[in-house]
């Protein structure tokens, strides 16, 4: 292979000229699924942070027990189940129903556990101080509790969104027109690389910018620590 | 009830008027308080009342339950068995809307517990808007007069880790008088400040003690007991073993337990 063959197989502008188009929709899709998931899942680990802190058993072991489930749980598989499999049970999801169901579940699991972790790191002090004001439990949660836990878990929690952006790829699947789909139906058009090459560079551009702002933050906590 | 005028005393003569322990109908009033963590048997069936305008004092070794104590007469913590009621209102009761009784109730916590992501001003005025749903505005104002209580009006926009330890703990009492309480407990509120910060704390409290607040302190400061306290309780091992004016107390004490804390205390 020759340097003019590779830069033609991976590198090519007149590829790229003729995919921009299918590729600026699959960017748009992602950005749309990024929008409608990453809210879906902290909701999903809000309640289930939440659901953490009531003591009593018949609260914790089902609850333990969902979280683990999730996490243990491959997210492509559970995509593919509620697309491909619970039709078989006359439950039929659109591709995008399932992939915020699918979210819901995975993502939340994960955020909650963060979340909870969170919630941990604030000492028990602060809620006696606020429920001693006449604050509820659901108040005091409300406006002492979370405000600090978020705070104290932060990186952790734009970490999980990084890699929940990044996941979106798994709707295409389930044929959903996102950003590596659509660099899939380019690729088989063109029959070139270069429209993976060229969605490849855009999560970077993406992303990056995140990785960024989350080594900062990492930065500035390791070093108050210190 | 008592026959006093209700507000506001002048300092020195708030002294002079002050009913007798006892005197009138307490506002607190613990009967048989009993308080088990596990196996541990931390309160043994232990009675408290507290008159209006009365300053009682809770001291005694480490693990005699008198934090313990202290934190079931807010219901932080639940009795095991017995009654709490506060100005007739039963705390132990499932009825009793626990919030509402417990704005009648200050306390102040030897830890502080500042909320760190709100400035002074913002942490007294969060029970104001949030509990008796006050405008931010008039909570605000309200927060304001509580911090000047405590001699921290220009520290309102300050945050709890720009403030030193004594200051952070004025600012618990004014959230805690923000809400205008029937009582105020204290629970070691000198013991985590270097020495140097307990005098500005312990003058907060003795000019709550002069407006005629009605007060449980639970602390070492054996010389802010012996000046400010109406009555000392001497507690150990899950029982209140003694109690009287402080000169009886510290003066002759009956009780070898308490002669045997009181000359070690003394030592150091």
């Amino acid at each position: 292979m020759t340097l003019d063959d590779f830069l033609l197989a991976f590198f090519s502008l007149d590829i790229l000229r003729e995919a921009w188009p299918i590729l600026w929709q699959g960017l748009q899709q992602t950005l749309l699924l990024s929008v409608i998931v990453v809210p879906l899942g902290i909701l999903g680990g809000t309640i289930l942070a939440l659901l953490s802190t009531v003591e009593h058993p018949l609260v914790r072991w089902p609850l333990m027990a969902w979280v683990d489930f999730f996490r243990a749980l491959p997210p492509l598989v559970l995509l593919i189940f509620l697309y491909a499999g619970l039709p078989f049970a006359g439950l039929e999801i659109s591709a995008l129903g399932a992939v915020a169901i699918g979210f819901f579940l995975n993502t939340g699991a994960y955020y909650g556990e963060i979340l909870r972790a969170g919630i941990e790191s604030v000492p028990r002090g602060q809620m006696e101080a606020a429920r001693s004001t006449g604050l509820g439990r659901g108040q005091a949660l409300a406006h002492v509790i979370l405000p600090q836990a978020v705070r104290n878990v932060l990186p952790d929690l734009i970490s999980n969104t990084l890699e929940v952006v990044k996941l979106t790829s798994i709707a295409s699947v389930v044929a959903l027109p996102e950003l590596l789909f659509q660099a899939r139906q380019a690729q088989s058009v063109t029959y070139n690389a270069t429209p993976i090459v060229a969605a490849a560079v855009i999560y970077f551009l993406l992303l990056w910018p995140v990785v960024r702002l989350l080594s900062r933050l990492e930065n500035r906590q390791l070093a108050a620590r210190q | 009830m008592t026959a006093l005028p209700a507000g506001p005393l002048a300092g020195p003569l708030a002294g002079a008027v002050r009913p007798a322990a006892g005197g009138a109908a307490p506002i607190v009033e613990a009967r048989a308080i009993h308080k088990h963590f596990g196996a541990l048997h931390v309160l043994k069936g232990v009675d408290l009342a507290v008159a209006e305008r009365e300053l009682v004092f809770i001291i005694g070794p480490s693990g005699s339950g008198k934090s313990t104590l202290l934190r079931c007469l807010n219901r932080l913590e639940e009795p095991s068995s017995g009654s709490v009621t506060v100005e007739g209102i039963d705390l132990l009761d499932r009825r009793t809307d626990i919030n509402k009784a417990r704005q009648r109730i200050g306390m102040v916590f030897q830890s502080f517990n500042l909320y760190p992501h709100m400035t002074a001003l913002g942490n007294v005025a969060l029970a104001l808007r949030k509990v008796q749903g006050k405008s931010r505005a008039e909570a605000e104002a309200r927060a304001r007069a509580a911090l000047a209580r405590v001699h921290l009006e220009d520290r309102a926009g300050h945050y709890p880790g720009q403030l030193s330890g004594g200051q952070q703990q004025r600012v618990a009492i004014a959230r805690a008088i923000a809400l205008e309480p029937r009582v105020m407990l204290f629970d070691e509120p000198t013991s985590a400040l270097d020495p140097e910060l307990v005098g500005g704390v312990l003058q907060v409290m003795r000019e709550l003690r002069e407006d005629g607040m009605t007060m449980v302190v639970v602390s070492h400061e054996m010389g802010f007991a012996r000046a400010a306290a109406d009555r000392v309780v001497f507690m150990a091992d899950g029982r209140i073993v003694e109690q009287g004016p402080p000169s009886a107390i510290f003066g002759a004490p009956r009780e070898e337990r308490t002669r045997a804390f009181l000359g070690q205390v003394e030592r150091h």
